[in-house]
């Protein structure tokens, strides 16, 4: 059975609360089914006012939402059998953790043999085992989030929606859970919507993100394109980082642009410029740019080391090139790196490739 | 081998014990001289009285005092047969001695207390006393009124002899220890404490009961409307409450009399005719009203201060795992509100089981409570001590109500705000 590329599907919604400002604008979201997607952006971006439209909270202002191509928009949270996790896991405190993941089949009349086999089988994937008569207060963040997960994973519902659900929890902790929820979905294969604003949760899990912003999705594409080849600098300046030059293109020719900056001119690779005269941001991964590269690339120039931050396992370099002084470098920690010291300067190069010339901020 | 633990010692030799209590002693004396005003207080206005109440509910050395050679005399009677002329000699030198002291009229009202009818022989014995010639009392005493040869009388004297008498309590559940010294219920027509402490009762919980259902939703919308909203509405709850008690009580007044607003009103619209307009007032019906109508916000409060730590997301969470709305609230929000609901219930049905302005002013016959009766006793009779006495029951009808929450709810478990 092959597997329907379009489960969950947005179609031109608009989401408004007051009636004068639209928090999502014609938004149009294919979700394929088994998929881990992920929506990132900052606060306000629309991304959660999307899920709570998805989970049934919300309804859309105009347009449609389908599930396995039937609309949803009238059918009430509770029948539409999505799970959802919630950002602070919104676990019942009144009922151990049984009572908790046996809830929602307790409300789907599941005998209590099965509800047994099932809650077993849901916290030995998130390995809880044992836990069942613990009531949420007595565990830690990070066992309340995997209980939190196995509850919305026990009734096997078709699409799962995760709100920040790691939001609340410390770095190394976040990180392992990361990784655990990333099993969990390749090992279950169900669909995840996932929001979040940490772009690095969202590189580590996802299949696809769709980078919102003012409402409206920016780029949707796997996470090492979004990377890569951001489309827009909204997209650029969000994921990863990101070192600019605000200029105007001079000459477009040959898949290659020339831009002309305040203080000299650099050669780009056009994205979203289209003729001679159009301003346009250009953007270069820190990691593209190289000190004294062995190979021979297409824009060398020179730069004065303004900043020296160690990293441990890099270096980070702020210099000055091009008249911008917020040039970052990252530089591999090993012996060679023997010139960075402040004050001095060095050349730097970086393939036009590498430099995308983007719409203007 | 000794189990004693070794002892740790700090870097000066001292052992850590003395040396932490010598460091904290300091904070210790300060936190007591912080509290030092309040204890003084609530033991000047809340023990020292309890303890006066409970002193004086169970008191009776007054007559003891005013009649010792008479209970000295009445040592040796058996109390079946009228006493012999030793106990009326001794009575009647008792009986002199506060008539010179002039200090009789207490007497007569202790003893009519205890019998009606004590106060008019003593004091006709007090007129015909002068005449009294030596020797034979008993008849002489006899004489003086026919009551005076009533056994029963003069067992009523005996029962007054001990230091302490619970014979208050008794007479506050409409009982009284008869002539053989049994308990026994006072005939069916005088039992009248009884019903009042049932309708005390009754009342307290049906105005928990109605605050209650009117206090949940409101609570709730408080809770969950957005600040703009909820600020208004947690005024309009909160002026009542800041308005003099007296001042509310007055208005229900004239809202509910026969003449008043809400009569009014049921006759512009023809639901009664001019003739029969219901008695909203002086009785069960007005105190119903204007308690719960007083009484709500003591319900408000405590709900509306455990709902507003419910997070939304958890009724969302009960939605989505797909509890119909019921289903959600019934199962995930409500058992969060039990801590509330407990503290309010408990609140209001305490200051309700006590209350008094209320009643007294909107109650009339049929709507007055014990409380009622605990103010008659002390203006009017002034009979403190069973004033005393059934203020004492109350207080413990509500420890044991505490007592009970505590066992089924755990008072960990109340929040007040």
């Amino acid at each position: 059975m092959s597997k329907n590329s379009e489960f969950v599907k947005f179609d031109k919604v608009d989401k408004s609360y007051d009636g004068k400002v639209l928090v999502v604008k014609d938004l149009n979201l294919d979700i394929s089914e088994g998929e881990f997607i992920t929506m990132l952006g900052p606060s306000g971006s629309g991304k959660t006012t999307c899920l709570m439209m998805l989970a049934g909270f919300e309804t859309p202002t105009n347009g449609e939402i389908y599930l396995d191509s039937n609309p949803i928009s009238n059918i009430p949270p509770h029948k539409r059998g999505i799970g959802m996790v919630f950002q602070n896991y919104a676990l019942f405190p009144h009922m151990t953790v049984y009572e908790n993941l046996a809830f929602p089949l307790k409300v789907r009349k599941v005998s209590k043999d099965e509800i047994d086999k099932k809650v077993d089988k849901a916290l030995s994937m998130v390995s809880l085992t044992g836990f069942e008569n613990r009531m949420p207060g007595q565990l830690s963040g990070g066992q309340q989030q995997r209980v939190a997960v196995a509850r919305a994973l026990v009734f096997d519902p078709a699409v799962v929606l995760m709100d920040e659900p790691l939001g609340a929890l410390d770095k190394n902790l976040r990180e392992s859970m990361q990784y655990e929820i990333k099993h969990i979905h390749e090992s279950i294969g169900v669909t995840v919507v996932y929001v979040t604003h940490d772009q690095g949760e969202a590189l580590t899990m996802s299949n696809r993100i769709a980078v919102f912003n003012d409402g409206k999705v920016q780029q949707l594409s796997s996470p090492d394109k979004l990377y890569e080849e951001p489309v827009n600098s909204f997209v650029a300046e969000f994921i990863g980082e990101n070192n600019t030059f605000q200029g105007e293109v001079s000459d477009i020719s040959n898949g290659k642009c020339k831009v002309k900056l305040k203080e000299g001119e650099i050669l780009a690779n056009p994205i979203n410029v289209k003729s001679k005269g159009d301003k346009t941001t250009v953007s270069i991964r820190p990691e593209r740019a190289l000190i004294n590269p062995s190979q021979k690339m297409d824009n060398n120039y020179k730069g004065k080391i303004e900043e020296v931050i160690y990293h441990g396992d890099h270096t980070r370099v702020r210099l000055n090139v091009l008249g911008n002084s917020e040039f970052i470098l990252k530089v591999p920690n090993s012996s060679q790196n023997i010139d960075i010291k402040l004050g001095n300067t060095i050349n730097i190069s970086w393939n036009s490739t590498d430099a995308r010339a983007l719409d203007p901020k | 081998m000794s189990s004693e633990t070794k002892q740790i010692l700090t870097t000066d030799g001292i052992p850590l014990e003395v040396s932490l209590k010598k460091a904290e002693k300091k904070n210790k004396i300060k936190a007591f001289l912080l509290v030092a005003p309040l204890l003084l207080f609530l033991i000047i206005t809340y023990i020292f009285p309890i303890g006066e109440m409970l002193f004086r509910s169970v008191d009776d050395r007054m007559v003891t005092n005013m009649l010792p050679k008479t209970f000295k005399a009445m040592e040796k009677w058996d109390g079946k047969e009228l006493p012999s002329e030793e106990v009326f000699e001794a009575f009647y030198l008792d009986f002199k001695f506060l008539v010179e002291k002039k200090t009789f009229g207490k007497l007569a009202t202790q003893l009519n207390y205890e019998k009606n009818g004590f106060k008019s022989i003593l004091k006709k014995l007090q007129r015909k006393m002068k005449k009294f010639e030596q020797g034979n009392y008993k008849e002489q005493i006899m004489n003086v009124h026919k009551r005076w040869a009533n056994v029963e009388y003069w067992r009523a004297i005996k029962r007054r002899a001990p230091d302490i008498t619970y014979s208050k309590y008794l007479k506050a559940m409409d009982m009284y220890e008869n002539e053989d010294g049994k308990i026994s219920q006072v005939s069916e027509d005088r039992r009248v404490h009884r019903i009042l402490w049932l309708r005390t009762l009754e009342i307290a919980f049906f105005v928990t009961i109605l605050c209650f259902l009117m206090a949940y939703p409101i609570a709730h919308l408080l809770a969950t409307l957005p600040m703009k909203y909820s600020n208004l509405l947690m005024i309009c709850v909160l002026l009542p409450f800041w308005t003099s008690l007296l001042v509310r009580t007055a208005s229900w007044m004239i809202l509910l009399q026969q003449q008043g607003i809400v009569n009014d009103f049921f006759v512009w619209i023809g639901l009664v005719g001019e003739e029969n307009r219901p008695e909203m007032m002086y009785n069960k019906t007005g105190t119903y009203v204007a308690m719960t109508q007083i009484l709500l916000p003591f319900m408000v409060l405590p709900l509306y201060s455990v709902m507003k730590t419910i997070s939304p997301s958890l009724m969302r969470a009960g939605k989505s795992l797909g509890g119909t709305p019921f289903v959600a609230f019934w199962k995930v929000y409500f058992p969060l509100t039990i801590p509330g609901i407990g503290a309010g219930c408990l609140l209001v049905f305490i200051l309700a089981i006590g209350y008094y302005i209320t009643p007294a002013l909107v109650g009339g016959a049929s709507g007055t409570l014990i409380s009622n009766q605990i103010a008659f006793h002390m203006k009017s009779t002034l009979d403190w001590s069973f004033a005393s006495a059934m203020g004492l029951m109350l207080l413990t009808g509500v420890l044991v109500i505490y007592w009970i929450y505590n066992k089924l709810v755990g008072v960990d478990n109340i929040k007040l705000g």
